[in-house]
């Protein structure tokens, strides 16, 4: 019975896409697909994290802007003047920060606990912050000088942006080491509010380091990654036309709908990828260690389990997951927008996916990404024809349009109602862990 | 050499906005910690707390100022204050009702209880919108200077300024009050100390005969009637927009932490080290350095540490500071 509700949920959610494509259009549903899936991807690394470990992270932001970084640095167009001017000098700077902080914790660990040592090491690294801007801003200022309408970055290197995918899984594992070594062993709330602090410093540096990623200027036109053809291309392609043609379909229409099916095709097998990696990991004595430690810490670091490093491991994990889908929302969108990255979009709403489908279960994750993705993005047109539906009898005037106005801020509250519901009421969600 | 000019601009540059904006976070942070102390969670929702209760204080200085009341040289919001304060108090104990109270029931365990916090952040954030919108709402009046910048200037005959704005001034003045007042009520009176059991130790307080309902919902009146005020003083000072409490939540973090999650003296302390670090490494120190050493030694460069966009990252750092050496922070908390 539980396999046939299953079932029936998962044929549920694609009946709402179907209608979508039928009383919209297919590219619209197409699109919100392609975006479900890759909060699919999320939500499988949330899971990860919260469903096998019980860590809560609310830095996901984080994670999946760092993903959108790496297919800056790998796949964009170079800008060899802009590298030339500043290029080494940054990564210098950056490089001399890190290993004035490698020696700020050696000197740590050999001076004599003390007054005298933090003092002395508090001064250090002051100075060390000064010859590091020392470096830094020179080389900041030649990049941004280069022809800053256009470029004003150090570019990237052009390659292919599917080689930008575990680059992004990588960057956002580097940086969960780093907070996870912090906050992680303490209090649970601790990792809670680190991962908070350390999302919204990414987005700032997205958002203002011009030499890096253009900031608030965005970049644009990133590539495709490899298999994917330009819509403009297969409208030319007699290879696509032809058949198209044949079977009476608007090549531009047909062309757009082509490369968002390849897309989903891609991001597809990706999530099959990872959820046969994630249930064979789930089922192997690691995965039963993993949830042993969940379920109680103690009795299992009695057992000599090492519950602070496997906490670490997945912290590590979920986030490169995550980091891995935010390269490919980048890769896909073509484009980099760090005021895109909102926590609530990013982090919460995956939050309530997790939640929703499932917490612990894989395929819970994938039911809630697909059912939120779609609800979070069909509230976009429903709301306002709702909103417009229950106002039509009101008078013309102040109040209908106020009314008509909350109506985008609708989404938010709902998100919020649906959260505390499920927590409340079904707290093992649409999909209960076996 | 003009230290007198230096220290003048060292006060109007860095003391006086960070006594201000100390004071509002402290007040802020003093509700984080309170809440954690009796109901053992961090409450993701307080910032947006801050913004609910704001709001209704927004809406009611308009509907004052609309007919005509005023509070002379102060803002009118003063006035607009307790009716804030009492629908964000309403709203409250309406939330722990429908929403905290089961988990109470069923012991959750403290990460859930965070969990629902951020969904109840979500519907207050929500609710802010659907009330005041997202635009920036300006609702100071009265007069704007304490310490009007030009007079200081003719009394004293310096070159540089110190201006004194009458929401800083209130701002202190709040602060300090709230907290004579909180202190007063936690060490003196009878309701204060068994608060300060039941957040010591839940069972002990219980066994003599302390209703942990009152004590929570105490909790939340003041709560509640600190988010309010703090989050008026910081509207007033700067500008309303529902959007920026949100990122208030790190810095009243961070001062909770490092005073000691659950110790109110800690929360004031670790709101003014916040403050104050935020100040001293995002600002331009050029002008009061210029006052010190020969200007044409300074080169052209600001002498600021770091962008007034990273102050998130400054009170990170604090935090990751005490989360390394010291996590229970200063007065050791839970």
């Amino acid at each position: 019975m539980a396999r046939y509700r299953n079932l029936l949920l998962f044929a549920g959610v694609a009946l709402l896409f179907i209608l979508t494509g039928v009383f919209q259009s297919w590219n619209l549903s197409l699109n919100i697909l392609n975006l479900a899936l890759l909060s699919c991807i999320m939500a499988i690394g949330v899971n990860i994290q919260w469903g096998y470990a019980g860590l809560f992270s609310t830095g996901i932001v984080g994670s999946v802007a760092l993903g959108g970084l790496a297919v800056v640095l790998v796949s964009a167009n170079p800008v060899p003047a802009g590298w030339a001017a500043g290029g080494p000098r940054i990564f210098g700077a950056l490089a001399f920060g890190a290993a004035a902080i490698a020696v700020a914790v050696w000197l740590y660990n050999r001076l004599k606990p003390g007054t005298n040592r933090a003092l002395a090491l508090a001064l250090y690294l002051v100075v060390a912050f000064f010859i590091y801007r020392f470096i830094l801003d020179a080389g900041v200022l030649g990049v941004e000088a280069n022809n800053p309408a256009q470029a004003g970055n150090i570019g990237g290197l052009g390659l292919n942006s599917l080689l930008a995918w575990p680059v992004g899984a990588l960057l956002a594992a580097a940086a969960a080491w780093v907070i996870g070594k912090i906050a992680l062993g303490l209090r649970e709330d601790y990792l809670a509010i680190a991962t908070l602090g350390i999302a919204e410093i990414i987005v700032t540096v997205l958002r203002n380091e011009d030499w890096l990623a253009r900031g608030v200027k965005n970049l644009i036109d990133l590539p495709r990654p490899w298999p994917v053809p330009k819509e403009v291309d297969l409208q030319v392609n007699p290879a696509f036309l032809d058949p198209v043609a044949s079977l009476g379909l608007d090549p531009v229409t047909a062309s757009t709908i082509f490369v968002k099916l390849l897309y989903a095709t891609m991001f597809g097998l990706v999530l099959v990828l990872l959820v046969w990696g994630c249930e064979r990991a789930l089922n192997s004595p690691w995965g039963r260690m993993v949830r042993a430690i969940r379920d109680n810490e103690i009795s299992a670091a009695a057992m000599g389990k090492d519950v602070k490093f496997r906490h670490l491991q997945i912290f590590i994990i979920g986030s490169a997951v995550v980091g891995l889908a935010g390269a490919m929302m980048t890769s896909m969108e073509g484009q980099l927008t760090p005021p895109s990255y909102l926590p609530l979009r990013f982090t919460f709403l995956i939050w309530v996916m997790v939640i929703v489908g499932g917490s612990g279960n894989n395929w819970g994750s994938i039911l809630g990404g697909l059912l939120i993705g779609w609800l979070y993005l069909a509230v976009e047109f429903l709301g306002p024809q709702m909103m417009q539906i229950l106002t039509a009898g009101l008078p013309e005037g102040n109040l209908k349009d106020h009314l008509q106005d909350t109506a985008a801020q609708m989404r938010l509250l709902t998100l919020g109602v649906v959260l505390l519901v499920v927590l409340r009421f079904a707290p093992k969600g649409l999909i209960p862990e076996k | 050499m003009d230290i007198l000019n230096a220290l003048t601009a060292f006060l109007n540059f860095i003391v006086v906005p960070g006594l201000a904006y100390g004071s509002q976070l402290a007040l802020g942070a003093l509700g984080i910690t309170l809440i954690f102390g009796v109901l053992r969670f961090s409450n993701f929702a307080h910032g947006d707390t801050m913004a609910f209760g704001t709001a209704f204080v927004i809406l009611f200085t308009w509907w004052f100022q609309s007919m005509g009341i005023t509070a002379g040289p102060l803002p009118t919001a003063l006035l607009a204050l307790p009716f804030g304060i009492l629908a964000t108090i309403a709203m409250m104990l309406a939330t722990d009702r429908v929403v905290y109270r089961y988990y109470r029931q069923v012991r959750a365990k403290p990460i859930i209880l965070v969990i629902v916090s951020t969904g109840v952040m979500f519907v207050m954030n929500g609710l802010v919108r659907m009330i005041i919108g997202t635009s920036e709402q300006n609702f100071t009046d009265g007069a704007r200077m304490m310490l009007n910048p030009q007079d200081f200037k003719t009394w004293t005959g310096l070159a540089e300024p110190l201006a004194i704005k009458t929401t800083q001034a209130i701002s202190l003045a709040a602060a300090v009050i709230c907290c004579a007042l909180l202190f007063w009520f936690l060490q003196k009176t009878r309701t204060g100390k068994s608060m300060r059991a039941y957040s010591d130790n839940e069972d002990l307080a219980l066994l003599s005969g302390i209703s942990p309902e009152r004590v929570v919902m105490i909790t939340w009146i003041i709560a509640g009637t600190l988010a309010t005020i703090a989050g008026t003083l910081y509207g007033l000072d700067k500008s309303y927009r529902g959007v920026v409490y949100f990122s208030l939540l790190m810095p009243m973090f961070a001062a909770a932490i490092v005073g000691g999650l659950g110790s109110p003296l800690g929360a004031v302390v670790g709101s003014f080290i916040v403050a104050f670090s935020e100040l001293i490494v995002t600002s331009a120190w050029k002008k009061i350095l210029g006052y010190l050493v020969p200007p044409e030694w300074l080169g052209d460069g600001l002498y600021q540490a770091l962008s007034t966009d990273y102050k998130v990252a400054v009170s990170f750092g604090i935090l990751i500071i005490v989360l390394l050496f010291r996590p229970q922070g200063i007065y050791g908390g839970k």
